[in-house]
């Protein structure tokens, strides 16, 4: 197997990404119901769209009883009924900052699993690109420590004994 | 009985642990050979025990002895034997055996595998390894032991936690307890370096493969978790940011940086300090990452215990441990001396640049995870830091380091020209950065984060292939090239594999909830998918009500689908066993949720698409390979021939 | 000097590791002491004409029990509520019964006593979601001008009692 084989193996796989994506293109078109075919199934809640602005907003957010869930994923009636409470909040017209406002005034900022850029949280958003650019700084001032650093000279002889080492077959 | 006989065994094991610690170490700062040669068999005798002590936890798990408390808490007489084979590892006492014993497993494979070794050497590393099992075996017996009686003993045990009656559990423990652990025997190299004073590429050279190897088994435990989550947890998420999958995956990012920053020490005598730094900071978080699980510091859904009296027990135990070797590496520090020279544009700065970015990362997992402990701890109030924050922040840091992976291997140690590097990386760059922006507009929706992810794995094949290009036309063909040649492209290139479909799934994917009646179709992703009602049966300890679902797509073939929900019999607790259909493009997954009839007719069903998931999988399985391989070497086992003739010449190597 | 520094670092992890020993990561602050009680209006069960809101307990100390007839904690927390009431010197108890089940609360109280002075219907759970309800029991405690000034998650024993209630409501005058 040579690697132009490997080349080509590799296109086909790049190639191999845009045709599922391609197939998704043609299979949306919607199909024309003609008189028996199945019934289709509804949504299991009525506005499409809610649902979706609920379904982003609700993995934003912590279950207070099982507690490492997102309100979207929890199984618990507390979750069921926190999502009832948006889901309502949101037909009547509340944008999604509202319905953050909403629930932090009554749980605490410890309901978001995206913590707030305020004042208590500074270190937390900033510490990590802090510590990159920390990181960055390190790197230059070892490089430039590197560079001044010269290696130990070599002598003929130890040149001679790498050399017959070399050609020690392993 | 057994269970006493389990207990005696832990005993016997910790003093010859204690043997196994003091003799080699004391014997080592001495020159005392004799004491020096006990580390082996003491090391054997320590495994031996261990070993009793863990067959006797399955022996009770398998004979249902319910008087065990372990036993009564953690299985059912109904429970597929298999599962009660598992369950010794599923409870806080027996997955802290479990922990000793694969510590013991690591230790006489270090026994065996170091005859090239000096004495001195294997001495100490033993003799530290000795020192960590002695932690874990007292912790075991002083307050954990799983042989704890109750009489009379329940009828019944409780059952054991359903989500962990997945295959996936048989598995993932013992490989993420193999990564885990393995670090200490690299952890222990490096203390015994330090302790001799001597940190020389040699010190570096006989780490390596030990590195390699226990980062391979860390990578394939920490994807088996996450893919079992995908499977068992019923809504497809495969990373959650939880505490404990950061635990696990904070020292796989130091272990990364490890096995790289090791590669230099080796080759070039260069970032000693930071290497040996690195290998103390890796079994560090394997510790705290013990820590973190059973102490209750932080609430996870992983937590095996919330036991503040256990919890200072690891913390004193930590303190010891960690804060020794950290200690001994200030003391030591002055002694490590420089190693070859570099220029800005070297493999060597581009290492050093890997180095920085992968602690960089694993300082900000550390800090988004121990956040909320620190402000409340500071009495500042109690914050959540969950998804979101993690995404937003680790995936911007990683990429440079995505970036570097594709130049680093075709550099030139000690210094390489910047024209001529970018004379050969041109056309790859060009077509990553055209791959990175054109593909996505043949998907649904033109995401940036694709455009980054997508860009960045293209990249990264592109230069692993003209990496082999290159080294074949010196090497003359495939088979000539070294085994560690194949390892690190492999793994790269399944790093490359696992980011390109984690791009694909986190922006592409799909869901619906749908209400289905028997006889109702639902569409997504070009499928058709037709709901034909639910059957219930019972399973060996669960009662199941299992849908069938008949899925089309275009003019394939039809497939069904079996989502199933269960209840188990003994603790009531309801499971969402999902139902997946596989492929190489996609997964299409589907989840009973609720029944919304008395019938059972009308069902609450959820569907997903997930594009490419299994990419993560696969790319994992590079990786894994790839590690293996590398360790495998022709160079580490070489020493292990030539032994008797060129013992000296090895040793000085 | 830097080669001290992950030591150093270690051990203000350590320092950190030590107060969370002490600390729970689960419990959830109310971020209502010192704000207003939320107002509501609920049939009580036993009487759906009737109907209660805090507004009634303006003037007194009080506290609101957050319950429910299937709740295990509640039962125990009970025996405790009833010897409260009984005694007349703790403050009026409120208990909001959580999430329907208004006839078993009914049969509940009527068996094992009611150690209430109302006992508003929490149908939807709405109201509990109003007042950052995470489960049951929970007990607030509201002053005589309806501001909140405790919040208690769990049952209540006698040494939480003495130890957590009894200063508060001292200082509160009740």
């Amino acid at each position: 197997m040579t690697f132009r084989h490997i080349q080509q193996g590799l296109l086909t796989v790049f190639l191999a990404f845009s045709l599922p994506a391609l197939a998704n293109e043609s299979a949306t078109a919607t199909t024309i119901a003609s008189p028996d075919a199945p019934p289709t199934a509804q949504p299991l809640f009525a506005d499409v769209a809610i649902e979706n602005r609920l379904t982003l907003l609700s993995r934003e957010l912590r279950c207070v009883v099982c507690q490492n869930e997102a309100l979207s994923e929890s199984p618990a009636e507390l979750a069921t009924d926190m999502r009832q409470e948006i889901r309502d909040l949101m037909k009547a017209g509340k944008t999604d900052q509202e319905v953050l406002t909403f629930l932090t005034s009554r749980y605490g900022d410890f309901v978001l699993f995206r913590p707030p850029f305020k004042p208590v949280t500074y270190l937390l958003w900033i510490g990590p690109f802090a510590f990159l650019g920390f990181g960055v700084l390190v790197w230059f001032m070892a490089l430039r420590a590197r560079r001044t650093f010269q290696s130990a000279p070599v002598n003929s002889a130890q040149l001679a004994a790498a050399a017959r080492l070399l050609e020690e077959k392993p | 009985m057994i269970p006493e006989i389990g207990t005696f065994a832990l005993i016997l094991a910790l003093l010859l642990a204690v043997t196994q610690a003091v003799l080699p170490l004391v014997g080592a700062q001495r020159g005392n050979l004799t004491w020096m040669a006990v580390a082996r068999p003491a090391a054997w005798g320590q495994f031996t025990f261990t070993l009793i002590a863990y067959l006797c936890l399955v022996y009770a798990f398998l004979t249902n002895d319910f008087t065990v408390i372990n036993v009564a808490s953690n299985s059912y007489s109904n429970l597929p034997a298999f599962y009660r084979v598992t369950a010794t590892w599923g409870s806080h006492e027996g997955s802290l055996l479990f922990w000793s014993l694969i510590l013991a497993v690591w230790t006489i494979a270090v026994a065996t595998f170091s005859r090239t070794l000096p004495e001195e050497m294997v001495a100490r590393v033993l003799g530290v390894m000795g020192l960590i099992s002695i932690g874990f075996l007292s912790l075991l017996l002083i307050t954990s032991s799983p042989f704890l009686r109750q009489f009379p003993g329940p009828v019944e045990g409780s059952d054991l936690n359903p989500l962990l009656q997945d295959w996936g559990m048989i598995i993932h423990p013992p490989m993420l307890y193999m990564g885990y652990v393995g670090f200490a025997v690299v952890f222990s190299f490096a203390v015994a370096a330090l302790l001799s004073g001597r940190l020389d590429a040699a010190w570096a050279r006989w780490s390596r493969p030990w590195a390699t190897v226990a980062w391979a088994f860390l990578t394939l435990g920490v994807v088996l978790g996450s893919w079992w989550a995908y499977r068992e947890l019923g809504w497809g998420g495969w990373w959650f940011w939880d505490p404990v999958e950061n635990a696990s995956f904070m020292p796989w990012l130091a272990g990364t940086a490890l096995i790289h920053s090791l590669a230099v020490a080796e080759k070039r005598g260069a970032f000693k300090a930071w290497t040996v730094l690195l290998a103390l900071m890796t079994f560090s978080l394997s510790l705290l990452g013990t820590f973190l699980v059973r102490s209750g510091v932080l609430s996870s859904v992983h937590a095996f215990a919330v036991d503040p009296q256990r919890g200072a027990y690891i913390l004193g135990f930590m303190l010891l441990v960690v804060g020794g070797s950290l200690a001994l590496f200030a003391w030591r520090a002055p002694r490590m001396v420089a190693g070859g020279a570099f220029t800005w544009f070297s493999r060597e700065s581009l290492l050093l640049a890997n180095n920085v970015v992968m602690v960089a990362s694993v300082a900000a997992v550390l800090l988004g995870t121990l956040y909320p402990l620190f402000i409340d701890a500071l009495g500042m109030g109690k914050l959540s830091v969950g998804p979101p924050y993690f995404n937003a922040v680790f995936v911007p840091l990683i990429s440079p380091a995505l970036f570097l992976m594709g130049v680093g291997p075709l550099m030139r140690w000690k210094g390489d020209s910047v024209p001529d590097v970018l004379q050969r990386l041109k056309w790859a760059l060009g077509i990553a950065v055209a791959t990175g922006l054109l593909l996505p507009l043949t998907m649904e929706g033109y995401k940036p984060w694709a455009v980054l992810g997508l860009g960045l794995s293209s990249w990264i094949a592109l230069t692993v292939l003209i990496a082999f290009r290159e080294r074949v036309k010196t090497a003359g063909q495939l088979s000539n090239l070294p085994r560690a040649f194949w390892g690190m492209h492999m793994a790269h290139l399944g790093l490359a594999i696992g980011v390109a479909g984690i791009t694909m799934v986190a922006n592409y994917e799909q869901e619906l909830d749908v209400r289905m009646n028997v006889g109702d179709q639902a569409q997504m992703a070009g499928y058709t998918l037709t709901f034909m009602g639910v059957q219930q049966y019972a399973g060996a300890n669960f009662a199941a009500t299992r849908g069938t679902v008949i899925v089309k797509e275009g003019n394939a073939e039809p497939f069904t689908l079996y989502p199933e929900k269960r209840v188990y019999n003994r603790s009531g607790s309801v499971m969402t066993e999902a139902a997946v259909r596989p492929s190489l493009s996609s997964d299409l997954y589907v989840s009973l949720g609720e029944p919304l009839n008395e019938e059972l007719s009308t069902w609450a069903v959820r569907l997903y698409y997930k594009p490419f998931i299994n990419w993560l999988w696969i790319g994992a399985l590079f990786m894994v390979v790839g590690g293996f391989l590398a360790a495998s070497d022709r160079r580490y086992r070489i020493g292990a021939k030539a032994r008797a003739p060129a013992g000296p010449a090895a040793q000085g190597a | 000097m830097k080669r001290w520094l992950p030591l150093v670092f270690f051990m203000v992890l350590v320092g950190f590791f030590t107060k969370g020993l002490f600390l729970n990561p689960r419990e959830v602050p109310s971020p209502f002491i010192g704000k207003a009680a939320p107002t509501f209006s609920l049939p009580v069960v036993g009487d759906a004409q009737k109907a209660f809101s805090p507004a009634d307990m303006k003037g007194q100390v009080w506290m609101l029990n957050v319950w429910a007839p299937w709740c295990v904690s509640c039962k125990v927390e009970h025996k405790l509520l009833m010897a409260l009431a009984e005694s007349r010197t703790a403050p009026p108890i409120v208990g909001l019964n959580w999430k329907d089940k208004t006839r078993e609360a009914q049969e509940l109280l009527a068996r094992t006593g009611n150690p209430y002075v109302a006992v508003p219907d929490d149908l939807s759970g709405r109201v509990g979601i109003d007042w950052g309800v995470t489960g049951t029991p929970e007990t607030y405690v509201i002053d005589r001008n309806g501001i909140v000034r405790l919040k208690h998650v769990g049952p209540i024993d006698m040494d939480i009692w003495q130890n957590k209630f009894v200063p508060k409501l001292k200082e509160l005058g009740a």
